[in-house]
């Protein structure tokens, strides 16, 4: 697979035009939940955003998981939850991974997430919205920063 | 408001926040650049200073959750027609800044706006209307100087007289000055590219012309100011016309003042001048003292670009315009631009953009009406600017005699604009006024030249089907043409000046 570009879509944050909105992270919070609302999805079932803005003067930019070619979480998953398809789609099963943050520590982008409340504990990271077809924030950005497209 | 002089208290609006609607995702936080927003993490909670709240709206239009409502606020002061909120604030700004109170955009108050009181004519069975949709319909301009008859050859069919350069407008409607240095690039970048896929132009203003937008040559108009900022032969010669300002609506009479922490690189380069040095435009042309001064400028900058580029001049519409504006014409310009008193600006003193200047209207019929009289009107174009708002109003100036309108306050609504009246203060949260990195790139000018370009083919559309319903299928048989206007509610004295009859007549 190496040094061949792989038939991978994924989002590419555009610095020059992020505005730090962060209608990228509330979007992708809305999606993710059962209500489908953003007040209900961040109060009653206490998500958290997979792409997350980060800001330092004026440079802004959205992130999320890059989909790597050799995934350092993948090798790092101690539990098998962390899986790379055909296309090479880095996918996280929340049921499998038991919360030892390995993939917290060596995402090189920062990307993968812990989530600990009462009941549940583990990581959790943009899955390129598979069940909706096309990713939220890229639709939600109201400044084009946000493009899914062929990997680069 | 401990520690604050009492005066701070009486803030003009309030930011309502539905705290059970915040999600905390902190993005009015982010948007808001006058620090009237934060997050506290002890309460976990967004909290406002009213005080400083100006009323963009940022922050309501990037509310995720709707959670966010920015109001006036309900606490007044006892209510007096003449001592006014407005009137105290003003009051307690001066008495706390020992300053001129300094504003933005154009004048809010309530003068008449005499094309909210013509009304337009339409045709009914003794004249048929025409559908726009079905018949050719032409709204095709062309400013510049137009010759006094037409010469044949023997043979009585071949022209012989021969005109100069004109400007092809595919609407009469074109972007008015707006500087590199009061707006960002991103706007100039907008307004140019959607000018050139429209068929109209754009004017850099007078802060120079940025080597990013030479590409777009034929669609600019660029401006020679009293501060000649960016003007060498380089910049004459990338345009379509040359525009010299002696005056601006919003501030007629006075100069231009960009601070110096404003100027950054790219503005510098543009300007000429050295970064962070105060950009001063003095109020008078030092060279410009009379008509014969100003035709000495024309045509300066005529034989400098070898006759190839029409040279316009603009003015603010002043008690005398119509007699300044013969001037102009008999010093050689190609064109003459007015700018009624609801012109915009990036700043001036709020007693200049409240207090100076006329009505653009009176301004249009009094000058055509006057170039007319002295045979001049060929001669010269005559373009309005000034508080348009709609394709409306723009007919309407035309059949008062304009020959085309400059818009400027509509480009910036139209690129998220809401009149909050802080461009001089450079904070611009809509990344407009502003040139700091961070909210400049706010703007992003694919999407802003896309919306303005949108706006012109509405406005052309609307301008056909009031035209049809005129039975006009030219924009050139409505210019001048008075008499399909009628006036309401008009003195018999307002009427005269404009040249309408009132309705019923």
């Amino acid at each position: 697979m190496s040094g061949k570009k792989r038939k991978l879509m994924k989002v590419y944050p555009i610095e020059e035009n992020c505005i730090s909105c962060r209608y990228c992270e509330v979007a992708c919070t809305m999606v993710h939940s059962k209500s489908k609302d953003p007040v209900k999805a961040y109060k009653l079932e206490n998500l958290l955003p997979r792409a997350t803005v980060e800001v330092k003067g004026a440079v802004s930019l959205s992130l999320m998981c890059r989909h790597c070619k050799h995934p350092f979480c993948f090798d790092s998953c101690i539990s098998g939850a962390i899986q790379v398809d055909e296309k090479g789609q880095v996918h996280l099963d929340e049921e499998k991974c038991v919360g030892c943050w390995n993939c917290v520590l060596v995402c090189p982008f920062g990307a993968a997430h812990p989530y600990i409340r009462e009941e549940k504990r583990h990581s959790f990271k943009c899955d390129l919205c598979g069940d909706r077809g096309f990713p939220a924030c890229v639709e939600a950005c109201p400044n084009k920063a946000l493009v899914y497209d062929y990997e680069r | 408001m401990l520690f604050k002089k009492p005066q701070v208290a009486f803030y003009p609006f309030m930011v309502l926040r539905d705290d059970y609607k915040c999600i905390r995702c902190k993005s009015c936080v982010d948007q808001c650049s006058f620090d009237a927003t934060y997050y506290d993490e002890d309460l976990d909670m967004v909290l406002n200073r009213h005080e400083n709240c100006v009323n963009c709206k940022r922050c309501e239009a990037f509310c995720p959750t709707d959670a966010i409502k920015v109001i006036k606020n309900p606490s007044t002061f006892h209510p007096d027609a003449n001592w006014t909120a407005e009137a105290l604030r003003d009051i307690h700004t001066q008495m706390l800044t020992g300053a001129v109170i300094l504003t933005s955009t154009g004048n809010d108050k309530p003068i008449r706006n005499y094309f909210d009181h013509l009304l337009l004519d339409a045709c009914q069975v003794t004249n048929p209307p025409i559908d726009p949709l079905r018949e050719p319909m032409e709204l095709k301009t062309f400013i510049g100087r137009k010759s006094d008859q037409l010469e044949f050859d023997e043979d009585g069919i071949s022209i012989k007289t021969t005109i100069g350069k004109q400007l092809e407008l595919e609407i009469p409607v074109l972007f008015s000055a707006m500087s590199y240095g009061s707006i960002n690039l991103n706007l100039q970048k907008a307004m140019a590219r959607a000018a050139k896929e429209f068929g109209t132009y754009w004017n850099t203003g007078e802060g120079g012309l940025h080597k990013s937008l030479r590409e777009f040559k034929d669609c600019t108009i660029v401006q020679v100011a009293s501060g000649r900022f960016g003007v060498d032969l380089e910049y004459l010669e990338t345009s379509a016309a040359i525009e010299i300002k002696i005056g601006q609506g919003a501030k007629p009479g006075i100069g231009g003042h960009l601070p110096g922490e404003k100027v950054n690189e790219g503005i510098a380069e543009t300007r000429m001048i050295p970064v962070g040095s105060d950009a001063i435009s003095p109020a008078p042309h030092h060279d410009i003292y009379s008509i014969e001064d100003l035709r000495q400028l024309i045509y300066a900058l005529k034989e400098a670009t070898n006759y190839e580029k029409p040279v316009f001049v603009k003015i603010a519409a002043v008690h005398n315009v119509a007699a300044i504006a013969c001037g102009i014409a008999h010093a050689g310009a190609d064109a003459v631009v007015i700018d009624g008193v609801r012109g915009g600006t990036g700043a001036t003193p709020k007693s200049l953009r409240d207090h100076v200047g006329i009505p653009i209207e009176l301004a249009i019929a009094a000058v055509d009406d006057r170039l007319r009289k002295e045979g001049l009107r060929n001669e010269v174009s005559l373009i309005a600017a000034g508080g348009f708002r709609n394709a409306v109003d723009v007919l309407k100036a035309i059949a008062l005699g304009a020959d085309a309108v400059y818009i400027g306050t509509v480009a910036k609504i139209a690129a998220g604009c809401t009149q909050c009246q802080q461009c001089h203060t450079g904070r611009c949260a809509w990344g407009i006024t502003t040139n700091d990195p961070k909210l400049a790139k706010r703007l992003n000018p694919d999407i802003v030249a896309e919306n303005l370009y949108n706006l012109l083919r509405a406005w052309a559309h609307d301008i056909k089907e009031l035209l049809g319903a005129m039975g006009i299928n030219a924009i050139e048989s409505i210019k001048g043409n008075r008499l399909r206007l009628r006036s309401w509610g008009l003195t018999e004295q307002e009427n005269k000046i404009l040249g309408v009859l009132p309705a019923g007549m």
